[in-house]
């Protein structure tokens, strides 16, 4: 059998795959913090919560209503998008003036909040999802084998990436969200509305995590913790991207989600922390992170 | 003197407090009220928000109860240790997290802290999930038993006052009015030619060593270091304390955690309940009274006292 380094050959393409898989969702929710920190100013801490959010909607969807993966994969982030306006309309719009900690403080009481009410209500365990049936089984790529689902899931969120990146940089409502990200008040004199924008925004920013969480659900169990577990590595994954760039957001987010699996072969002691070793790392080199603008 | 009076006061019903109500409590809200009186050091007189301040809670904790299981030394001189050992991390951590300002400070002490948590987690000296246990508390200066409660809650009392004193001296002396000053506006005190990274930097490492002591007294308290210690909830619950208290006051924190705990021992039984409240006391207190408790309470006694003057 070919092996690389004393791996295996298929070992090291399965840990490699999982981390496009774990990067995959890194550089999706990583776009929605980006998005919502140019607009609003905050960060949410809300977006971990709103990525399992993502998954239970799902879930319910199925267990409930009997309504499938591929209609949910449209339903579930338009329930977390409409939960998300609704957090901003009500409650961070009453922040917009002051010092962008609240915004995180908001956000950080909601997380605990959404996540106590879903373990409270379902427990830790961790509900099952059936992977669709059009998706199950898998590719011999001759080297590897090729989880279909796994493969769907790189590939839907590249494109969902590359979509969000067109909409902002080659559309008017784009051009639109960029001017009012540098200055809303001069937009605003131009008659467009920006408070519907920025309700939109994080509206949009929050469905995104929840299409994550959906994508997530056949791949790890429903689980009320799925969200904090990922979003303080999403943070570190912004704090070396820097929230400059779209395109700089999804490439961290892929580029550490391979070197995560890289190091599950090589030194799996170091998986977890691998990321927050580079993130230090970053920010003695450049403290900006790698797109970011010096502030 | 008024003020005499009331210091008289507060002394006498720290003393008396244990012979009313359960030491345990009083200890576990004392140690609490310290490490939030250390983190309101960053918070609310640097403008720094920390979002690991665990980190250091927690590594103390371990460090004070390996010394005391494997080293066997004697109390003191364990949370000596664990206090340099948190001091040294926020050197380290320190150095990092101020090189970004704002909103990527709050999440870069997350990401450290969170680090910390796995390493914690995979070492074996903190023995993973069942943490270090039955942590001897061992006679202070090798003297002194502080088994008995009443005895290790006035030593508890002695390391908060102390711990309090350090804060206190330190948020009055020229040092302190630089931190307000970068607090206010960092550039400007810049330009009057403060080293405004060397003050944060300094704040950052006293915040963490006094928080160490903290953790480091709580785990001689409850004879146990556990990863609930490390974990981001603990660095949460901090941010909790301090802003429910209301943040920039002395008094703030110590009131804050003794009303966080007081939620927690009450609601023990209820799990998740807990945590979903503390969310939505983070929700009010944003929304409707920034300044917290104390805070707000000065607020009115300013604007009754000015009514009644003018």
């Amino acid at each position: 059998m070919a092996s690389v380094f004393g791996i295996p050959l298929a070992v090291l393409m399965g840990q490699l795959l999982l981390g496009l898989i774990n990067g995959a969702f890194y550089a999706v929710l990583s776009l929605g913090l980006a998005l919502i920190f140019g607009l609003l100013n905050i960060i949410n801490f809300a977006h971990g919560a709103q990525y399992m959010m993502g998954a239970f909607a799902a879930w319910l969807l199925l267990t409930i209503f009997g309504i499938g993966y591929w209609p949910a994969l449209v339903v579930a982030p338009l329930i977390v998008g409409v939960f998300g306006m609704a957090v901003e309309r009500t409650m961070l719009r009453r922040l917009a003036k002051l010092d962008p900690l609240y915004g995180l403080l908001l956000t950080f009481g909601l997380a605990l909040v959404i996540e106590g009410l879903f373990r409270q209500q379902y427990g830790v365990s961790g509900q099952p999802y059936q992977v669709p049936s059009a998706l199950q089984g898998g590719m011999n790529l001759g080297f590897m084998f090729l989880p279909i689902y796994r493969g769907w899931v790189v590939l839907a969120s590249l494109v969902v990436c590359l979509a969000t990146w067109i909409a902002i940089e080659k559309t008017k409502l784009g051009a639109l969200l960029r001017a009012a990200t540098e200055n809303p008040s001069l937009v605003r004199a131009f008659g467009v509305n920006v408070p519907l924008m920025i309700t939109a925004t994080y509206g949009f920013g929050a469905a995104l995590a929840g299409l994550a969480g959906v994508l997530a659900a056949p791949i790890y169990a429903v689980n009320p913790l799925m969200g904090s577990n990922i979003i303080i590595i999403v943070f570190a994954v912004v704090v070396i991207g820097g929230m400059g760039s779209i395109l700089g957001s999804v490439l961290t987010g892929f580029g550490l989600g391979v070197i995560e699996g890289l190091t599950k072969v090589f030194y799996p002691e170091a998986s977890s922390t691998i990321i927050f070793v580079i993130m230090a790392i970053v920010l003695l080199v450049k403290p900006a992170g790698l797109f970011g603008k010096a502030s | 003197m008024n003020r005499w009076i009331v210091a008289l006061i507060v002394v006498a019903v720290a003393l008396a407090a244990p012979f009313a109500i359960y030491p345990i409590f009083l200890m576990k809200a004392l140690c609490f009220a310290l490490f939030a009186v250390a983190f309101n050091l960053l918070l609310g007189y640097t403008g720094l928000l920390s979002f690991g301040h665990a980190a250091f809670f927690g590594m103390a904790s371990y460090v004070v109860g390996h010394a005391m299981t494997k080293w066997g030394v004697t109390p003191e001189l364990a949370l000596l240790a664990g206090v340099v050992a948190a001091g040294l991390m926020g050197l380290g951590f320190g150095y990092l997290a101020i090189r970004r300002q704002g909103i990527y400070f709050a999440m870069v002490t997350l990401a450290l802290a969170q680090m910390v948590y796995f390493f914690c987690l995979q070492a074996p000296f903190t023995h993973g999930e069942d943490g270090i246990q039955a942590i001897p508390r061992g006679n202070l200066f090798g003297l002194i038993p502080l088994d008995e409660p009443h005895t290790l809650y006035y030593f508890v009392l002695a390391v908060f006052a102390l711990g309090c004193a350090i804060v206190w001296r330190a948020v009055h002396s020229p040092f302190g009015q630089v931190l307000r000053a970068i607090r206010e506006n960092e550039p400007r005190a810049t330009s009057l030619g403060y080293r405004t990274r060397h003050y944060k930097l300094l704040a950052f490492v006293l915040s963490a060593s006094l928080a160490g002591l903290a953790g480091g007294t709580k785990a001689l308290v409850f004879e146990l270091a556990s990863l609930t210690d490390v974990h981001w909830h603990t660095s949460g619950e901090v941010v909790l304390m301090t802003l429910l208290g209301g943040m920039g006051t002395v008094l703030g924190p110590i009131a804050g955690a003794f009303v966080v705990v007081m939620i927690e021992n009450k609601f023990a039984d209820a799990g998740d309940w807990v945590t979903i409240l503390q969310g939505l006391i983070f929700v009010i207190v944003v929304l409707l009274f920034r300044k917290g408790i104390v805070g707000e309470a000065v607020d009115w006694w300013q604007r009754r006292k000015a009514q009644a003057a003018g």
